[in-house]
């Protein structure tokens, strides 16, 4: 069977190269936003996402499982954060660390159950996983249901930060989203990123070659799910509240569209991805509910003739790996 | 013992509706290899076709019953014709990311339209009433609910595994090139049994209609426990899917008896218990 996307170019110095380049461009134009007259909650929101559908991309891109409940890690690290920092008190930086802790644990025990299933099932599994934290998160009294964990205090990180500021906030995130990248960037770029990708190439012959396929498969999981979590924490800050919306199916619909439109499988597509439609959300409001119609032409129009997305598309033109 | 006998109906029913369309897209996954995420979006339209025969055609339940399986089946077949054959032999996610995003259309489309509110459907005059069958009181409309759907999951059953036509779309779902070459011609076949899993999902939308109301998001929920049934029992039999279907539909209803906190979530903790245990599902065969 096909792979879910197109071979990637081995990592050859120039691949490496490339991408360095992209990715040393990307960090100058991110860190110019406040000195444009980009609107920073904007960028904010759209790095948060960014970062989260590219944890989403480490496991469909590389280890070829398509998660459709990625929105559970969003949530659950996002009201874990809310709850430690609005009723425990505790400032940022712990906060942060509740919530990524949170993602941790839950990556765990989800990844352990759904990687007993591949492809379509996996996917309906961590769909139908995501579905049962949402009823739970609706009835636990902690999340106060429909309304969310609101006001959240932004406080002052390692006491000397103060996130009220957006400016600093808009670095702490970009700080968070950087870090992030640069790990999953660092893990497809290594041996078990290897391993990964001739998983999602055949695991039959992985596991002929002697590797424990569901060992990796496991701990890319758990990577991409504590990753969401940081995404998740870091959103926090910048929504100043945690709510079911982003635990819901409708969010992770929009995770893996993100991800198709920039590119499966690339390295910047899930970023760009994220701001096209992050971006798209806030400029489109006006047409209201014809929002959710408009997303699902682009994933028809996606899957029928734009299978490589943005940056996948460019990638191929260029013939490089980005 | 009344409210236990009325949530064990109820179970019943949904579990009815769970067969029906974890077989549609049983049938749907066996010929094209998809998981057909629009099929809670169908199911939905189903319901509203019936709604727009009574309301602007002055068609009657009776008739719906038969047409909105057949228009929305339609509908169905033109998906297949138009979207989904272009990506046959693809990695079956696509097919997957494609049917959620028909799925997504379909949806807007009607909420924009209709908002998220329900619309009334009259339980037809022949169904009214109820019967009072000494331990419980049996409304009449859902005795039939359960005991039609029954009567349609037995008939597609025998239509797939005990008829020529079935054998002959058995055998292509193995061999589709070998079929072909015996001169039948596999992608019509392919559309029909598109256009017949989402006439299932149609069917169970006008069955639900009277119970339910008529919603835009109506098959959203469901289509996430149907998937979690799926998971349970796995695709690998119809009689599998059908089983599995009205199983959880009931313990669904007991669990609304003895512990309804957990009634939105059994199915999924079950799907959970199953999954760590035999991970393959009741009735599957390996992925």
């Amino acid at each position: 069977m096909t792979s879910i996307t197109d071979a990637t170019l081995p990592i050859t110095p120039r691949a490496m190269r490339d991408e360095m380049i992209v990715f040393v461009i990307m960090t100058a134009l991110l860190a110019i936003v406040p000195w444009t007259g980009l609107y920073p909650f904007f960028v904010m929101q759209a790095l948060c996402f960014a970062l989260l559908a590219c944890a989403f991309n480490l496991l469909i891109g590389y280890g070829g499982l398509l998660s459709f409940g990625h929105a559970m890690f969003l949530g659950t690290a996002g009201y874990c954060s809310a709850h430690a920092l609005k009723v425990w008190g505790l400032p940022p930086e712990l906060g942060i660390l509740t919530g990524v802790a949170g993602s941790f644990v839950l990556s765990v025990i989800t990844g352990y159950i759904s990687i007993r299933r591949q492809g379509i099932y996996f996917a309906m599994i961590t769909l139908a996983l995501s579905q049962l934290l949402y009823f739970i998160y609706l009835q636990a009294p902690f999340t106060h249901g429909e309304d969310g964990i609101q006001g959240i205090p932004q406080g002052r990180m390692f006491g000397i930060l103060d996130l009220s500021k957006p400016t600093v906030l808009y670095y702490v995130v970009l700080v968070g989203f950087l870090a992030g990248f640069l790990l999953i960037f660092r893990t497809i770029n290594s041996p078990f990123g290897e391993v990964l990708k001739s998983i999602r190439e055949n695991e039959q012959r992985a596991i002929s070659l002697g590797y424990k396929t569901d060992h990796y498969k496991l701990l890319a999981f758990i990577l991409s799910g504590t990753l969401a979590g940081l995404a998740g924490a870091l959103k926090v800050f910048v929504a100043q509240n945690a709510s079911l919306t982003d635990v819901e199916v409708g969010m992770s619909g929009q995770i893996v569209l993100m991800t198709l439109v920039g590119g499966l499988g690339t390295v910047f597509g899930p970023v760009v991805g994220a701001f096209v439609i992050v971006g798209m959300q806030q400029y489109l409001s006006g047409f209201g509910q014809w929002v959710t119609v408009i997303q699902g032409v682009i994933f028809v129009a996606c899957v029928l003739t734009f299978r490589r997305g943005v940056v996948g598309e460019i990638a191929h033109l260029f013939k490089r790996s980005l | 013992m009344q409210a236990l006998y009325a949530q064990l109906l109820v179970g019943l029913i949904n579990g009815s509706f769970y067969a029906l369309l974890s077989l549609g897209l049983a049938v749907i996954f066996g010929m094209l290899n998809i998981i057909n995420f629009a099929h809670g979006a169908l199911y939905m339209m189903g319901a509203f076709c019936a709604y727009f025969l009574l309301n602007l055609g002055g068609i009657n339940y009776w008739w719906a019953l038969l047409l909105a399986p057949i228009i929305v089946g339609i509908f169905g077949m033109v998906l297949e014709r138009t979207m989904l054959q272009w990506i046959a032999g693809l990695d079956h996610l696509y097919g997957l990311l494609l049917t959620f995003g028909l799925a997504l259309i379909i949806q807007g489309v009607f909420q924009n339209f209709f908002g998220s509110s329900g619309l009334p459907y009259a339980i037809p005059d022949q169904l009214r009433g109820g019967m009072n069958l000494g331990f419980m009181y049996l409304p009449v409309y859902r005795g039939w609910v359960v005991i039609f759907s029954l009567v349609v999951c037995l008939a597609t059953w025998f239509l797939i595994e005990r008829t020529r036509l079935g054998a002959y779309l058995r055998a292509a779902t193995e061999n589709p090139t070998l079929v072909r070459a015996f001169g039948i011609n596999v992608p019509r076949m392919i559309t029909l049994t598109y256009g017949l899993g989402v006439g299932l999902a149609a069917l169970a939308g006008v069955l639900s209609a009277p119970i339910n109301q008529v919603r835009p998001l109506m098959g959203e929920h469901i289509i996430i426990v149907v998937f979690a049934v799926v998971v349970i029992g796995g695709m690998g039999s119809i009689m599998g899917s059908i089983i599995t279907g009205f199983l959880l539909g009931v313990i669904e209803g007991l669990t609304k008896y003895f512990y309804p906190e957990a009634s939105n979530t059994v199915v999924f903790v079950l799907m959970v218990l199953v999954l760590l245990v035999k991970p393959t599902g009741l009735t599957g065969r390996a992925a």
